[in-house]
């Protein structure tokens, strides 16, 4: 396997609110355990609200509060050496900022500035990451790339109003990758889009990670996208990772019997047996049952899943899933 | 079979920009198509197709350029004066359950509300009951929903509230615009069994407005692929997406991510550049990225051609079978 790139350890971020002089904690990122490589397509997937977004802003260390770092730690591999991002300052962490990890937001069609053209707005984030280019340089850098990427040359003419929701997307990602960073963090990029334009989207990051050969991390609920982007797939619930492995392990041969839900409640062509989706709803994150938080949904719970968590089992070099099903904590599998 | 609704000739015409320099956008363009009654109906398309146009025009949100809007054999134009008429039997369910609902208002007024204005039932005990009946219907129990506001339920919750709330009236036709779009992917099966069950049940029919092909081909009778304002292909779905025949079809359907690691895509598409100049093109407005496009493709718009019980809009079946409007 390649080296890591992005390792975080027993990582827990909180959202701490005060409602009406209680203290509320909502538990986003809880013990989260990652090991990122070099050169592969991590993808993050699950329902919305278990967390996915607060694990990415953690990563990027772009926290604001009520959302706070409980515990754990956040290391990058900028020049060779892991550098533990919490402990450095702001101007250290802006100059790893989109040279090494840049953060594409979700909904980021909409973070064009309205009423500049697109190639404006490449100047904007040129003159300020790379400094001392005029006027045309900076276009031409602009231009140079997005034929690189190809897009059609007239988006940067355009004002973002005039380009479609999928256009803007591709731009944004396009700019996000221009300095060329190591790590390209992603939130459900191709939510909200349709299906053609959503191919065109996950066309454009495939390419640019072949191109730079740099580390892209996915987040998105979408399966069906999972399956053609991620080299790696870790699945979340709750705040917690209950099952990661190579993307084939995990929709082949789905171990936890939520990524099961997942997979299996998918509609697919030319079959319409009925598919049940996972029964009830997500736990609240501020009131989490006790033991595995999947245990009040799942269909082979046990008096042990309602006590302890279970920790992760390795069925091998790759793929670990945490369930009591597939042996828990002693590591044998059922 | 009857024909509960009927969509005749349906054309809408929007303006874009300023006086001097204004250009048409025909959002909706010589539109027909029916559902029956008991049928589910989808209507898919991506977005800025025109799908959702056709349904506020159903509604009477919006109005029709030109064209008829025809239930249950009368024209909605001559009797818009009876409108519980009309609203009684076609209810419709929203994409964001979450702007459905006012945030500030508890869910059950919605329900009061509305069993009031249809005058459902006299006593409060009765419309409680009705409410029950309808909320069981959807998988939810009265107990978990009264005196809750929008914020305190899940959005596969709240969407079922919704169509929940849609089911007083006992409606004919429901319609349903991208009712999954918003709601996550492991609880969309929920809300598009919900709709296999009401047809089996009630014998509702449902207008399934969609841009989600793999769902539309789990609940669906018979579907209609929109571009660009024109139905382009339209027929029984295991047909229409089994083995498309229009080229945009096809392109719809291969973009579909397959929940396969092993079948990726591997060609590149490509896509619209500007949605405006699809919509100004004069011939068949796919020809500009269409992969068979010929030069009559350019100049003139595809008649309706018929081949084996599929409407498809395109010259390659031109003379195959037989080419005149229905």
């Amino acid at each position: 396997m390649n080296e890591t790139i992005l390792r975080t350890e027993d990582l827990k971020a909180f959202y701490v609110l005060d409602v009406h002089g209680t203290e509320k904690v909502v538990k986003a990122v809880n013990d989260v355990n990652l090991d990122i490589r070099e050169n592969e397509v991590y993808g993050i997937a699950g329902e919305s609200g278990c967390g996915k977004t607060t694990l990415l802003k953690t990563l990027y260390a772009a926290m604001e509060p009520p959302l706070r770092l409980i515990d754990g730690k956040v290391y990058y591999r900028p020049y060779g050496e892991e550098v533990d991002v919490y402990s450095i300052g702001q101007e250290e962490k802006r100059r790893l900022r989109w040279e090494y990890i840049s953060y594409v937001p979700q909904g980021s069609m909409s973070v064009l500035n309205p009423v500049i053209k697109v190639k404006e707005t490449y100047r904007d984030f040129i003159v300020s990451h790379v400094g001392g280019k005029t006027k045309d340089e900076a276009f031409d850098i602009a231009r140079s790339q997005i034929a690189e990427l190809g897009l059609p040359s007239q988006v940067l003419d355009a004002y973002p109003h005039q380009l479609s929701g999928g256009m803007r997307q591709r731009v944004t990602i396009a700019l996000s990758s221009l300095l060329e960073p190591r790590i390209i963090i992603c939130d459900e990029p191709t939510t909200a889009l349709d299906v053609v334009v959503q191919r065109g989207v996950v066309q454009l990051l495939r390419d640019i990670q072949e191109y730079l050969e740099n580390t892209i991390v996915v987040v998105t609920h979408d399966m069906g996208v999972q399956a053609n982007i991620a080299d790696r797939v870790g699945i979340m619930y709750a705040g917690k990772f209950v099952e990661e492995g190579p993307v084939d392990d995990i929709f082949n041969r789905p171990r936890h019997p939520y990524t099961q839900y997942l997979i299996n409640s998918l509609p697919k062509f030319g079959d319409k047996t009925p598919r049940e989706s996972v029964p009830g709803s997500p736990p609240s994150l501020m009131d989490l049952p006790g033991g595995c938080p999947f245990n009040p949904r799942c269909p082979h719970a046990m008096d042990v899943c309602t006590e302890q968590m279970p920790s992760f089992t390795r069925l091998d070099a790759r793929h670990k899933v945490a369930c009591w099903l597939v042996g828990g904590e002693d590591g044998k599998t059922a | 079979m009857e024909k509960l609704l009927e969509v005749d000739r349906l054309t809408k015409i929007f303006y874009q920009g300023s006086l001097l320099s204004r250009i048409k956008i025909m959002a909706v363009d010589d539109v027909s198509f029916h559902i029956e009654p008991g049928e589910i109906f989808a209507l898919a398309g991506e977005s800025g197709c025109g799908k959702t146009t056709i349904a506020k025009i159903i509604l009477d949100f919006e109005e029709a350029t030109s064209g008829r809007i025809i239930y249950k054999g009368e024209d909605r134009e001559s009797v818009k004066d009876d409108k519980v008429w009309f609203t009684e039997d076609v209810q419709a369910v929203f994409q964001d359950p979450f702007e459905t609902f006012n945030p500030l208002r508890r869910v059950d007024r919605y329900f009061f509300e509305a069993a009031h204005n249809f005058e459902l039932a006299k006593k409060r005990k009765e419309v409680v009951k009705l409410i029950e009946e309808n909320l069981n219907a959807v998988g939810l129990s009265y107990d978990e929903f009264y005196g809750k506001y929008p914020s305190e339920f899940s959005g596969g919750q709240l969407q079922r509230v919704s169509v929940a709330r849609s089911l007083l009236t006992d409606p004919k036709l429901l319609i349903a615009d991208e009712p999954v779009s918003m709601v996550d992917a492991s609880l969309r099966m929920s809300i598009v069994n919900l709709f296999k069950k009401l047809r089996e049940q009630f014998g509702m029919s449902v207008l399934y407005i969609t841009h989600d092909l793999a769902t539309a081909y789990y609940v669906s009778d018979r579907i209609a692929i929109m571009f660009r304002g024109h139905i382009v292909e339209m027929g029984p779905v295991e047909q229409v997406l089994m083995e498309p025949k229009h080229p945009y079809t096809q392109l719809l359907k291969d973009s579909i991510p397959k929940a396969d690691p092993n079948q990726r895509w591997s060609e590149d598409i490509e896509l619209a550049e500007l949605e405006q100049e699809e919509y100004q093109k004069k011939g068949c407005r796919f020809a500009g990225r269409c992969p068979q496009a010929t030069e009559l493709c350019k100049e003139e718009v595809p008649a309706n051609a018929h081949v084996e019980g599929v409407l498809v809009k395109c010259h390659k079946y031109a003379g195959t079978g037989n080419t005149k409007l229905p």
